[in-house]
């Protein structure tokens, strides 16, 4: 766990990949749950966060 | 010949002349192998790409061409994000992904567990199973309409054996509770083999000798299974996962043929609700935000999926 936040601090690759990957995930599944429409609502906003920080973040060095 | 005389030569050349001679340089022929294939890409993909961002902040209507053009800021994306129906066109699709996907890795595992052992025919099984993968999806649409006839279709006769329950008293694609079933039922029995396909690929990678090692520390099948096969198996199955969800989350062919998106619009997916705004209801400014939504979801997940398959690549 340390690790992880040491990596996201020196702005490494993968912890940051890892971070939008989440996102990612996490936006979809805001899309398509069945239980509150507010999650629906802000889901594309995090999709979109999450696949612009992915984009950025794979040009980080590994 | 001397270089010295060969730089002479070179130097008394005229330009044209040498240019003649040289042809073409290497970065030349580059970029004149390259160059169609990125005009096409900027003007198929990119072009439209950016138009289409650019109609989903306005009221454009295609078939009222002569009609004011207004900017009206986030106001598509805001009415999508709110719109109830548009939210349980979600959830339709995933619940069509969901169990496409949890039968598709279900029964194609098993099934390339199974192809995996050695057995006589077992090339002639892996063709006729990877066959529906083959269709068209226009076609398997079609054949399964009737299949699913509840008069003379033998998917109802089949259930009829097996339960007992009369072969006319239920309609796959004509009620509620069941249409989602029936699309889930043919999107399975068509992509099964390519998740299939996948596994087998990496069920053959694990070498050998991880078993031999492990029959010599006398690991049980069992525990061979949980700590040999499946975490070997698992960034393949990652693969195959992601790359059913984006395809299914565009699903629109097999869905049309089958029920057209009803009954009602309880199979009505998103890339049907979307052809319906953009070519049935003719609101072009409208769709082209719902497209971008989509695209910016299923532009993610393929982020992901390439970075699952650069893992696997590494593998």
């Amino acid at each position: 766990m340390t690790s992880f936040v040491k990596d996201l601090m020196r702005l490494r690759r993968g912890a940051w990949e890892m971070v939008a990957t989440i996102l990612i995930a996490l936006g979809v599944f805001m899309l398509m749950q069945p239980f509150a429409l507010w999650l629906y609502t802000y889901s594309f906003i995090v999709t979109l966060v999450g696949t612009v920080m992915f984009i950025i973040v794979s040009h980080f060095p590994e | 010949m001397s270089e010295r005389t060969i730089d002479t030569v070179a130097a008394a050349t005229p330009e044209k002349v040498a240019r003649k001679i040289r042809g073409l340089s290497d970065r030349a022929i580059a970029w004149l192998f390259v160059g169609p294939t990125i005009f096409l890409l900027l003007a198929i993909n990119i072009f439209p790409l950016i138009w289409t961002i650019q109609l989903s902040f306005t009221n454009y209507k295609a078939n009222r061409v002569g009609r004011e053009v207004k900017n009206i800021g986030l106001r598509n994306y805001e009415r999508i994000l709110t719109d109830s129906d548009i939210w349980l066109n979600m959830q339709a699709t995933a619940h069509f992904l969901f169990w496409t996907i949890f039968f598709q890795v279900l029964i194609g595992f098993t099934l390339a567990w199974l192809i995996n052992k050695k057995f006589k025919g077992n090339d002639l099984w892996t063709t006729v199973i990877v066959l529906p993968m083959m269709l068209s999806p226009a076609v398997v649409g079609n054949f399964w309409k009737f299949l699913y006839q509840p008069q003379i279709g033998l998917f109802n006769y089949i259930v009829s054996f097996f339960t007992g329950a009369e072969p006319s008293s239920f309609e796959m694609l004509g009620q509620v509770n069941l249409a989602p079933w029936s699309i889930v039922i043919v999107d399975t029995w068509m992509w099964t083999p390519f998740v299939m396909l996948i596994c087998l690929a990496g069920l053959r990678s694990i070498p050998d000798y991880i078993y031999e090692a492990a029959e010599i520390d006398r690991a049980s099948k069992l525990r061979q299974f949980f700590t040999i096969t499946i975490p070997m198996v698992l960034p393949f199955l990652m693969l195959a996962v992601l790359f059913r969800g984006i395809e299914n989350f565009k699903m629109f062919d097999l869905v049309v043929q089958l029920t057209g998106g009803g009954p009602g619009s309880t199979t009505e997916l998103t890339s049907i609700n979307l052809k319906r705004e953009a070519f049935e209801k003719w609101r072009t400014g409208y769709a082209s935000a719902y497209a971008i939504i989509l695209f910016v979801t299923v532009f993610g997940l393929a982020s992901i999926y390439v970075k699952a398959l650069n893992k696997v690549k590494e593998r």
